[in-house]
């Protein structure tokens, strides 16, 4: 089973945490990222996450193998939900398993970090107010020389 | 087990024949260097350039993850030598920077026909049949014979291959392969490229998010003129009026991250990617 994946139906945290059981495993760390009713001072009702899911998988699988090679942890697995998400749902799941903690907490941080920063997956906010919006895009596109948020995935990318 | 696949762009020659340093050579606004680690850097996970002890503080070459030549062998089966060494349990995708007309296909192909239990795969030449040692996959098994075959006297990494167990390749293009040595080549090649970029063909776009409601469409064939990713996404904004301008987008070529500047090519698919949020 790969190492990213994305999903269009609930996660399960029980059912991912059972792919990574290892006996060779004393220690597991998981991060759920979940869908919140507030995000810059607007109240939130529903998400929707969309992906480029080919090339998203290979940039997933580039980032949990790079996880695995720089913490020298076990096994690790992200998961990242696509479609129409209500309240409290998981947007992503990242666990990591490995012999130690130490080194699977800094690897599930990594991951998730990496993730957002790198996989082409957008997210659409839908608010009480009846107003919707592409979460990063929009502000850009109204105040277009405004630098002052993280989306420059750019960085992991280019050399020189 | 497969070893896993690492990419070593080859930039430590004295290119004699060019008369000045062929990895700064520019081709289609982009430097040789530049062009080569861009190809492997998005099919492999790690890549490096290959240099010699006295290039590492080189400005071309010093913002690489880089490999030092250990100085005391000739010719490019010194990079390859160094690459081994300093990563033994990886097999490499070596690449000359000199072959301006090798494609992400080629590439991508070579990967896919990959046995990973000879001890090198890699292309015939067009020219003769031989084959190509700078544009091939060394497994961490070839480590050991290439050290002995250095140790006996030889340097030359094409007879390495045709005295081991290779698996060869047919290009899917004749030219893909070639290099150029001197300027003259390489202004023909300039030449032939830009003649061909010059008559419209066909190329695929996907959207996605923002994009995708502005373009009205997740994808569209578009007949188009277009050299690069940087011409397209103009032309498509005129069309479509994208509010977001491409200092806040990435794009991606048939499905690889990929330079604003990177020449398209019939029947590519380009993917605009506006900012991210994922999690």
């Amino acid at each position: 089973m790969s190492a990213f994946r994305f999903s269009h139906t609930p996660l399960d945290g029980a059912q991912l945490r059972a792919e990574l059981l290892d006996v060779q495993c004393g220690g597991f760390t998981a991060f759920e990222g979940w869908v919140r009713d507030h995000n810059e001072g607007q109240q939130v009702l529903h998400l929707e996450y969309e992906a480029f899911e080919a090339l998203g998988i290979r940039e997933g699988e580039k980032i949990v193998a790079e996880a695995c090679e720089r913490y020298g942890v076990t096994r690790a697995l992200c998961v990242h939900r696509l479609g129409d998400l209500d309240l409290k749902e998981i947007a992503v799941w990242v666990g990591v398993a490995s012999p130690h903690r130490d080194e699977a907490f800094k690897a599930c941080r990594y991951i998730i970090d990496e993730v957002k920063h790198r996989v082409p997956i957008w997210k659409k906010e839908h608010y009480v107010s009846g107003d919707s919006g592409w979460v990063n895009c929009e502000r850009c596109a109204t105040h277009a020389h405004d630098h002052d948020h993280d989306h420059d995935l750019g960085a992991h990318h280019t050399h020189g | 087990m497969t070893a896993p696949l690492h990419g070593l762009v080859l930039a430590g020659g004295h290119s004699k024949r060019m008369g000045r340093d062929k990895a700064g050579l520019e081709f289609e606004g982009r430097t040789q260097l530049e062009r080569a680690f861009g190809l492997l850097d998005n099919l492999v996970p790690r890549s490096f350039v290959s240099v010699r002890p006295d290039q590492q503080n080189d400005p071309l070459r010093a913002s690489y993850p880089q490999i030092v030549d250990l100085g005391d062998i000739e010719g490019p089966i010194a990079g390859i030598r160094a690459a081994q060494l300093a990563h033994p349990e990886a097999a490499w995708l070596v690449l000359a920077c000199d072959l301006p007309l090798l494609d992400i296909a080629t590439l991508q192909r070579l990967i896919a026909q990959r046995d990973p239990t000879r001890i090198a795969t890699a292309y015939r030449s067009s020219h003769g049949g031989l084959p190509e040692p700078l544009c091939a996959i060394y497994e961490p098994a070839a480590a050991q014979l290439l050290a002995a075959w250095i140790a006996s006297g030889q340097n030359c990494p094409r007879k390495f291959l045709i005295n081991s167990d290779t698996m060869l390749l047919d290009q899917a293009r004749p030219t893909s392969l070639d290099n150029v040595n001197t300027p003259a080549e390489l202004a023909a090649v300039a030449s032939a490229s830009s003649a061909t970029a010059a008559a419209p063909r066909e190329l695929r776009v996907q959207y996605f998010a923002l994009l995708r409601e502005q373009a009205g469409r997740r994808d569209e064939a578009v007949m188009t003129r277009a050299a690069t990713p940087r011409e397209l996404f103009a032309e498509l904004t005129a069309r479509h009026r994208f509010t977001l301008g491409t200092e806040h987008l990435k794009v991606a070529v048939n499905t690889e991250f990929s330079d604003w500047s990177r020449p398209l090519a019939a029947g590519d698919s380009v993917v605009f990617i506006p900012p991210v949020a994922g999690g």
